[in-house]
């Protein structure tokens, strides 16, 4: 009868091992050949021992999170890290009282209850533990307790939204340790197998102390253990084991490849749902509050993501920042959208091989930087002044780099368009192409395959000219912010080369929100579904973060950016690359008047 | 012999019982900024695609009023998404979603008869 009591748990913990068993060959089943050999040999190499040590730090101490607040990180380390160690210490204390290797698996769970007798060796020391670590995860309980009220004190504005299958399994959570406390209690009060925190406990209860008092309590510990394990595969706590899963699955090298496959699935099952990306999405200022990340992924999870939600999104790669699983949001949405518009993609069957003129650099300007001509006249400049051969490749006309298309999940379309632009650079002979648009500047640095063709962004170009003395600048005292473009600063990495250009040109004020943490300009040509005006409010959000530094010009590197904070009435918006031109010092050989004309005429025709 | 096809036009006449409005109305229902278009070309002139064949993209808002969903589907194939249009519009349409909306629905509606 007394052992009716392991019951609910060990029903629990054994349904809970089949779900995760089935799962795990599931998606482990479903990477490609390749994948899985990678997976394989990774076991092998010094990858294994880095993942377990990143299970360690973020699984159980969950680092990533501390640093973003202490407060949550201590919440998070308390429940995960004090639960693993309850277990741990649980099991090692069973061993050593019943002095064998071999223990059931409920026997550390329930040992309060069935080891009455407390004369073995160290008994006294791992109780005083065990109520230690009892109070280190129940510190945890109450302030997640305190972060359903005041989510504030935990550095979070917002949380998420739960369904019912999160909400039986969070209560359920919250009811465990609790649980543990009474019942450990009682029996401390009846047996003295206590410490320190259950003796106490079983003072305090007194005469209420009694055998079906106990039993009903730990038959209700019991009953939380079942339940939780029982409501984790369909809740969000399925994250737990998941990410485990996931750090060796990831560290092995796999990759999602522009298609679905089970590795979607161990991503989303990954995420806990934590609500730190909602807090970096800009588009709840414009009021989109359905399609932030987290959403996305339960959305995938539960087979009901719509377009209107996917296309939604700025793909500004600010929620992946924070994200404390390290989930590849950014990657995972574009593939959503390769398999939704995978049935209408173009040929492009108009695109011709024309003849290609030969020169040293190619200078690929971007559908955007055609419609901030500004740019154009100041590389322009930059490049008669550096004497480059170069050849303007679509001054004229030519296609779209395809990065566009690519953000709009139409991978195979955009591959046409690459296919051609290839051979034409190729067929230039050039050893270098200047671009000077991050969007396509990311598309030419990672789809495209140019052989020895070098792609340079007009920030590095410039910074060459720079410290070759080719150009010589007058630094002037305006006070300059530089706004990173999301494509080239959370999405290339390359944060530094535009600001020590503007360095030379001025005053460049650093800012809380700038490198990863900048703002989207809400141009972004990643989301297909926004209104100017919400555009606007996103932008005007910007501005009036950047306002407050009181700047005299906000520099970008992107055509997009500044199309779009021009629309703004109180600012001078300026090119990394025209705020360079505006400060050239011609040194004396050029100064000529001659050569000046020619500058002029230059700029005049081109304007 | 010379193609002297153009001087016998073929009738461009709409037959408002026939009216193919399945698109029209699909891509008002999610892109509703479409109903204040003013067919002011802008969209055409800053093209890309129009730039290297002689896509339109005002065209396309014109047949899409019009339920030329036949035309379309061919016409359509050659944006190239780069988004230009939609940052010139004055009337400020996301016409880079029209684009989408239009591509989805002709692939739909074509799901649509091959299963029927």
């Amino acid at each position: 009868m007394e052992k009716l009591i392991i019951l609910p748990f060990s029903i629990g913990f054994i349904y809970l091992l089949g779900i995760l068993g089935f799962r795990v060959v599931k998606w482990v089943g479903g990477l490609s050949r390749l994948d899985k050999l990678r997976l394989i040999h990774s076991f092998k190499t010094r990858r294994f021992f880095d993942s377990i040590k990143e299970v360690f730090m973020e699984g159980l101490l969950h680092r990533k999170i501390f640093r973003k607040n202490p407060v949550l990180g201590y919440m998070h380390m308390s429940l995960a890290f004090g639960w693993f160690l309850l277990i741990v210490v649980g099991h090692i204390e069973v061993m050593v009282s019943r002095q064998s290797l071999i223990a059931p698996i409920y026997l550390p769970v329930f040992f309060r209850y069935f080891e009455t007798d407390h004369s073995f060796m160290l008994s006294g020391i791992f109780s005083f533990l065990m109520d230690l670590l009892l109070l280190f995860v129940l510190s945890g309980v109450a302030l997640a307790l305190l972060k359903r009220f005041k989510k504030k004190l935990f550095g979070m504005k917002k949380t998420t939204r739960l369904k019912t299958g999160d909400r039986i399994a969070l209560l359920s959570l919250w009811m465990i340790f609790p649980l543990r406390l009474l019942s450990e209690g009682m029996s401390a009060g009846l047996y003295g197998n206590g410490s320190f925190l259950t003796s106490t406990l079983g003072h305090i209860f007194g005469n209420l102390n009694s055998e079906t008092a106990n039993l009903s309590l730990w038959t209700a510990y019991s009953c939380s253990l079942g339940f939780f394990f029982a409501a984790l595969p369909n809740s969000r706590y399925m994250h737990i084991p998941t990410e485990i899963l996931l750090i060796f699955v990831r560290n092995a090298g796999v990759k999602l490849k522009k298609r679905n496959n089970t590795y979607t699935n161990i991503q989303v099952f990954s995420c806990s749902r934590c609500g730190l990306c909602l807090d970096n999405c800009q588009l709840s200022a414009a009021g989109i509050n359905n399609t932030q990340s987290v959403y996305i992924l339960k959305n995938i999870r539960n087979h009901n993501l719509s377009d209107e939600q996917l296309f939604n999104c700025l793909l500004c790669g600010k929620c992946e920042v924070d994200c404390p699983v390290g989930i590849n949001t950014i990657d995972l949405r574009i593939t959503q959208r390769i398999e939704s518009t995978r049935q209408y993609n173009s040929s492009y069957k108009y695109l011709e091989d024309g003849p290609v003129p030969k020169a040293d650099t190619v200078y690929f300007a971007g559908c955007m930087t055609h419609l901030t001509p500004g740019i154009i006249a100041s590389m322009k400049k930059l490049f008669h002044l550096a004497g480059e051969n170069v050849w303007f490749m679509d001054e004229e006309k030519a296609p779209c780099c395809g990065r566009p298309l690519m953000l709009a999940g139409q991978y195979e379309a955009a591959s046409k368009l690459i296919a051609n632009n290839t051979r034409k650079i190729i067929g230039s002979g050039a050893k270098k192409l200047v671009v000077s648009c991050p969007i396509c500047y990311k598309v030419f640095k990672e789809d495209y395959e140019l052989a020895n063709v070098e792609v340079v962004f007009h920030a590095e170009y410039i910074l060459n000219l720079l410290q070759q003395e080719i150009i010589a600048l007058k630094k002037g005292s305006d006070r300059i912010i530089y706004h990173d473009p999301c494509e080239l600063g959370r999405g290339m990495g390359m944060y530094e080369p535009p600001r020590e250009v503007l360095r030379t040109t001025g005053k460049v004020i650093p800012i809380k929100n700038e490198k990863h943490m900048a703002h989207c300009c809400g141009g972004s040509l990643g989301n297909l579904k926004i209104s100017q005006v919400e555009r606007s409010l996103l932008r005007n959000q910007a501005v009036e973060d950047y306002l407050r530094y009181r700047p005299d010009v906000l520099a970008t590197a992107c055509p997009m950016c500044k199309k779009t904070f021009s629309r703004h009435p109180n600012l001078k918006v300026l090119d990394i690359s025209e705020a360079v031109a505006n400060a050239l010092q011609i040194s004396s050989d050029q100064e000529s008047t001659k050569e000046k004309m020619k500058l002029e005429i230059h700029e005049f025709e081109l304007i | 012999m010379n193609d002297l096809s153009f001087l016998k036009p073929a009738s461009r006449q709409i037959d408002f019982d026939n009216f193919d409005d399945r698109l029209l109305l699909y891509v008002l229902k999610y892109e509703p900024s479409f109903f204040t278009c003013i067919s002011c070309g802008g969209c055409t002139a800053t093209c890309s695609a129009g730039n290297l064949t002689n896509f339109n993209v005002r065209k396309i808002g014109l047949w899409l009023r019009r339920g030329e969903t036949e035309k379309l589907s061919e016409e359509i194939q050659k944006c190239m998404f780069c988004g230009k249009c939609t940052l010139v519009c004055p009337r400020d349409i996301n016409i880079r979603n029209v684009i989408l909306l239009i591509k989805k629905r002709i692939a739909m509606l074509k799901n649509e008869n091959t299963t029927a």
